[in-house]
């Protein structure tokens, strides 16, 4: 059992912390989700964290120069090897504290990247961190394509999600394949500490986030970040979308700790997926066939994760 | 003082890297490099050195490591090949504009394809733009001098910048020679600890690597540029520093039998020794020749070069590289931009030789001296010639 874990008493609305990691001002989109759970995964974590960006929406929009919103040391390399560079800035504390060359304190190493940066070109960068267990801390920021780029699917893009490079057409019809499930590829490392997370239930993820920062080794948070622009959603429905993303049971909440699974949020009575689909454009063109698709593969993804949460 | 022991260059070189008392060691296994870290490894798991050694799962990981410890404030160090430095590309770039002073031994190798173990200089022309601080060793004591000098440089606040200390695969990296081991207060007194001037630090918070836009790249291109051709003061005074405390001198530029020479050959890295003999044997024959050997690549040593090559009516250089398309070798284009238009410029010739492990020979060097003295009566049609190639 991690022994980490046993005093952390949890965030809550009376004791949220005053810190911000992430100044007031930066140039994200309104409505953006990423941003807003940025936040407040800094807001969990304070200010001892060293945070290692991936190329991606939150390095653009946070640190054009001569500004920076970053209030804690940060460092941005390339788009795939944040947990790499993570890896580097771990081991050098590690050795330096040791040789007395800095002084001895815990600082938290925070890799942040896209769904891009995390579940294609950065895989197996973060693969390797994880398997040398390096004690960092990963957190995909997941708006379900390449948004930065301007909207190109990634292998998080959903299932019939429409974007610049899976348009629907005559002979298309969006997204063809199902969104890659990297919360369990990072569980099955074996590594300590594994979390989906999302905006809309923010003591959640702080919680999460801040269980995941103190489990010693690797630990991994997926959060579910709606993308105004990328998803032709409303802004001021952006929370709305992350809710009902968990609602519909399409992202469920839920911790992997050291293999086995806690379901955070129990969705006894779901909504519609359909629900969560209205005033989305990139899913506007799905027809009754592929909503009916996506329904069963919904509830057997679900069905599945309670079995793993009974069986572990 | 140091002892003068039989050594693989490679494990030399490791020696070299605990001297130096690196502290973060990223590296994925790759040939000819592979015995380098090895022995690190080796070194840190008998308790020799106080390091962390990264076992990465590929050399872009490494790289990126590197950056990071580099960025926190430790002395990183790392060593890779041919298609090794070829997928550590993309990263290569980011050390030298973050001023990230990361030390790296490229043992040189060809590139696929076809695919090959064995040394050229293709895989570091390829990555000729970097913006790295480059030298080329000629021999193991070389080799194990400039990594130490490479330290020192890169870690010098004047400088801040990455370096590669470039040895040729195999054919130095895999000879064992009689190499003198420096002693560890010699070294201590030549390299003192890397002291940063900012780091990942949470007292002092900074960011590194933000976006550069159109309004402020041009600038940070320009200052790395500066900064890189400033390096040549700090260089030059650590190689004066390292012949005052361990008795061995080192220059841009060398020469050989040059002074009254006619044809000048030009070289660099491990080939260079036997373009020596190739001198003295074509000197016995009342050949005008000598050699000019180039150490450090970047940044370019122009003028030590023009005054090395002093009154030489010809050059004929030779590169371990063909680049497919252009006009010449990298080195031979380098060397016709320097004395272009320059009044009683020598004549320069440019030659490929040695490509993916073929021998360079004394024989091969007098061809070369040959057809530079030919085409110095008679222009020849191309531009650079390809020696050695097999009709059949």
């Amino acid at each position: 059992m991690i022994t980490e874990l046993e005093k952390f008493k949890g965030f809550s609305a009376k004791n949220l912390p005053k810190e911000e990691g992430l100044a007031p001002g930066h140039r994200a989109c309104q409505g953006c989700g990423e941003v807003l759970a940025l936040r407040m995964v800094m807001k969990a974590l304070g200010k001892d964290v060293i945070v290692c960006c991936a190329t991606g929406c939150m390095e653009i929009v946070t640190t054009p120069f001569p500004q920076t919103s970053w209030q804690v040391p940060w460092i941005h390399i390339a788009f795939e090897n944040a947990a790499s560079v993570a890896s580097g800035v771990e081991a050098a504390r590690k050795v330096l504290m040791r040789k007395g060359r800095i002084p001895k304190r815990h600082v938290d190493i925070l890799a942040v990247g896209g769904d891009g940066a995390t579940g294609d070109i950065g895989l197996s960068w973060i693969s390797g961190a994880m398997e040398r267990g390096h004690d960092f801390l990963y957190v995909c920021l997941d708006n379900e394509a390449y948004m930065n780029t301007g909207v190109q699917r990634s292998g998080c893009t959903p299932y019939g999600a429409m974007t610049t490079t899976s348009p629907p057409g005559k002979k298309g019809s969006g997204q063809v394949t199902w969104k890659k499930n990297v919360p369990a590829i990072m569980a099955a490392h074996g590594i300590p500490y594994v979390a989906t997370a999302s905006p809309a239930y923010f003591l959640d993820l702080m919680n999460k986030v801040k269980k995941a920062a103190l489990v010693e080794g690797p630990a991994y948070v997926h959060i579910y970040s709606p993308c105004p622009t990328g998803w032709g959603s409303a802004g001021e429905r952006s929370v709305e979308f992350a809710k009902l993303a968990v609602e519909t049971r399409i992202f469920p909440l839920y911790e992997v700790i050291e293999g086995r699974y806690v379901i955070s949020r129990k969705i006894t009575k779901p909504k519609p997926v359909t629900e969560y689909f209205k005033g989305q454009r990139r899913f506007r063109h799905l027809s009754e066939d592929q909503l009916s698709f996506i329904q069963a593969k919904v509830d057997e993804e679900y069905a599945r994760l309670m079995k793993l949460s009974e069986a572990t | 003082m140091g002892k003068r022991v039989g050594i693989e260059v490679s494990i030399a070189i490791a020696e070299a890297v605990k001297l130096a008392r690196a502290e973060v060691i990223a590296a994925y296994p790759i040939t000819p490099q592979t015995h380098i870290v090895e022995h690190l490894s080796e070194i840190i798991a008998n308790g020799e050195l106080d390091a962390e050694f990264i076992t990465v799962e590929s050399e872009h990981a490494a790289m990126s490591c590197c950056c990071g410890s580099s960025a926190a404030g430790a002395r990183t160090y790392t060593a890779t090949s041919s298609q090794g430095l070829a997928l550590m590309s993309e990263i290569l770039y980011h050390p030298g504009p973050m001023r990230l002073p990361i030390v790296m031994t490229v043992a040189n190798r060809a590139l696929a394809a076809p695919i090959s173990i064995w040394n050229d200089h293709q895989d570091i022309m390829a990555q000729r733009d970097i913006g790295w601080i480059q030298t080329f060793a000629e021999n193991g004591q070389e080799a194990v001098d400039l990594t130490l000098h490479a330290f020192r440089v890169a870690e010098d606040r004047k400088v801040s910048l990455p370096v590669i200390v470039n040895i040729d695969g195999f054919t130095l990296s895999h000879v064992i020679e009689p190499i003198v081991i420096p002693d560890q207060e010699e070294v201590d007194a030549y390299l003192p600890a890397f002291k940063p001037r900012v780091r990942l630090d949470v007292k002092k918070p900074v960011t590194m690597g933000p976006v550069g836009i159109p309004e402020v790249y041009t600038e940070a291109k320009m200052a790395h540029n500066e900064a890189i051709k400033a390096s040549k003061r700090v260089i030059l005074q650590g190689w004066k520093e390292f012949a005052e405390i361990f008795g061995r001198e080192y220059n841009p530029v060398e020469t050989y039998r040059s002074e009254d020479a006619e044809v000048l050959l030009v070289t660099m890295g491990s080939i260079s020794e036997t373009a020596m003999t190739a001198v003295d044997a074509m000197r016995d024959k009342g050949t005008s020749v000598g050699l000019v050997r180039i150490r450090l690549w970047r940044p370019f040593p122009g003028p030590e070069f023009r005054k090395a090559a002093g009154k030489a009516s010809v050059l004929a250089v030779i590169d371990r590289c063909l680049p497919p398309g252009a006009v010449c070798g990298p080195v031979g284009a380098e060397l016709r931009s320097i004395f272009y238009k320059m009044p009683g410029a020598p004549k320069i010739f440019s030659f490929v030789a040695g490509l993916g492990g073929r021998d360079v020979t004394v024989e091969l060097f007098e061809e070369i001296v040959d057809k530079a003295r030919a085409y110095a009566k008679k222009r020849p049609t191309e531009l650079y010639e390809v020696i050695g190639v097999r009709e059949r």
